[in-house]
């Protein structure tokens, strides 16, 4: 546990050092509010509609793709990290695991889940 | 004037007595299981109580991150990673999207919760199960003797395309047929 | 039992503060997943729940006097099942908001005679 101290070091730091320029401009700035002022900032433009829309399901199945090569990702760095000493058994399995999940990349592909209409 | 001196005479005893007793690495665990287990439980209860989903799911998101403070804090680095990297990564990407892609018109209100009575009930269940709970994991004898294992990620590979390599194997088979069915079901919505 | 042993026995994180934890967890996803109403919200109580059975995985796998990494194992099995029922159960939700028109469980009683 000891050499993650320096990480929480590090983000305590990193947290102080924003917070103490943020709370001088938070107590010290003059206050005014306009409504021009109080509306989100895009670039210049007026916003147009609400915060919330509906996204479109092409969104949804990339994040599907993407989380179970994520979950792929668990899987193979075990067996990287580990290659050297495991042989050819684990080459073989290791390589129908990612052939599975390959007919999965497949099946989504020929659904049209990759294209963006 | 004598009381109070009496008095912080024996809370400086205590805290010297405390130090004592303790070397200052223990009090380091605990302080920072405490936090992150303090956080995690906020937060959960965030993700029940907090009326707007959107914050239901970033307080989620800061659940899965202080849990995987927690398994660092055992020596468990592999899974805090992966903790990281599966739950605050992908599964609450797909939490959102899907809380994006049911809108509601009013974000404001958009985790109801049931009535009075049916908080009541779901409280004495949960109560009730976490009394069992708490009751079977103070009386159990068990004995805490953490042994040193080496380096996570080798062991797991030994472990898994070994003697689990059939659970391996059909892990893949069950991402699979998540991913088949779930661009199923969402095209199948497309479509219609 | 005085102060000072409680202090002590707090202090001394072990097996039973992780089983403690992962069980008040557990129980608060267990209180939302029968009070929210919402599709959405039921999912992340799920994932809480899956959770605090996580912890209790990697934590036994710590403190109990084991030789392998089984446990630990186990637990990222489970993280791929999770991964597996969120995808589906979001694919699920998202379908039922396009029939039906509301992810509110108690709405949704076509099968209730």
């Amino acid at each position: 546990m000891g050499e993650y101290g320096g990480l929480g070091l590090f983000f305590l730091v990193a947290l102080i050092f924003p917070v103490s320029a943020l709370i001088p401009a938070f107590l010290l700035q003059p206050r005014q509010p306009t409504k021009e002022k109080r509306i989100p900032y895009e670039c210049g433009v007026d916003t147009v509609g609400k915060t919330y829309v509906q996204y479109r399901v092409g969104y949804f199945l990339y994040a599907l793709v993407f989380i179970v090569f994520d979950v792929e990702t668990v899987f193979l760095y075990p067996w990287a990290v580990r290659f050297g000493h495991l042989g050819l058994f684990a080459l073989i399995e290791m390589f129908i695991f990612i052939a599975i999940l390959a007919v999965g990349l497949g099946y989504a592909w020929k659904k049209g889940a990759l294209s963006w209409k | 004037m004598n009381e109070a001196l009496g008095y912080v005479h024996g809370l400086v005893g205590w805290a010297f007595s405390l130090a004592e007793a303790y070397d200052v690495p223990s009090l380091i665990g605990a302080g920072v299981f405490f936090l992150f287990a303090g956080l995690a439980l906020l937060f959960a209860c965030g993700v029940v109580f907090l009326r707007n989903v959107v914050h239901s799911a970033l307080s989620l998101t800061a659940t899965f991150i202080c849990v995987a403070c927690l398994y660092l804090s055992i020596d468990a680095d592999f899974m805090g990673a992966v903790q990281i990297l599966v739950y605050g990564g992908a599964v609450a990407v797909l939490i959102v999207m899907a809380i994006m892609l049911t809108r509601r018109d009013d974000m404001a209100h958009s985790n109801p919760s049931r009535g009075l009575w049916q908080h009541a009930g779901a409280a004495v269940v949960s109560g009730l199960f976490l009394l069992g709970m708490a009751a079977v994991a103070v009386l159990s004898p068990f004995q805490s003797a953490p042994q040193p294992l080496g380096d996570a990620a080798p062991g797991l590979a030994d472990l898994m395309l070994s003697h689990y390599v059939l659970p391996f194997e059909v892990a893949a088979v069950l991402l699979l047929i998540a991913m088949i069915g779930a661009i199923l079901l969402a095209k199948g919505a497309e479509e219609s | 039992m005085n102060l000072m042993d409680f202090v002590r026995l707090a202090t001394h994180v072990g097996l039973h503060h992780f089983l403690l934890f992962s069980a008040l967890l557990f129980a608060i996803g267990l209180f939302g997943l029968l009070t929210k109403k919402g599709l959405i919200p039921l999912l992340m109580c799920v994932e809480l729940m899956l959770n605090a059975v996580n912890i209790n995985l990697v934590a036994f796998n710590h403190y109990m006097p084991v030789s392998d990494y089984s446990g630990q194992l186990m637990a990222i099995f489970a993280v791929a099942v999770a991964a597996s029922e969120v995808a589906v159960g979001v694919a699920l939700a998202f379908r039922i908001y396009r029939d039906h028109g509301t992810v509110d469980v108690d709405e949704l009683r076509e099968m209730k005679g």
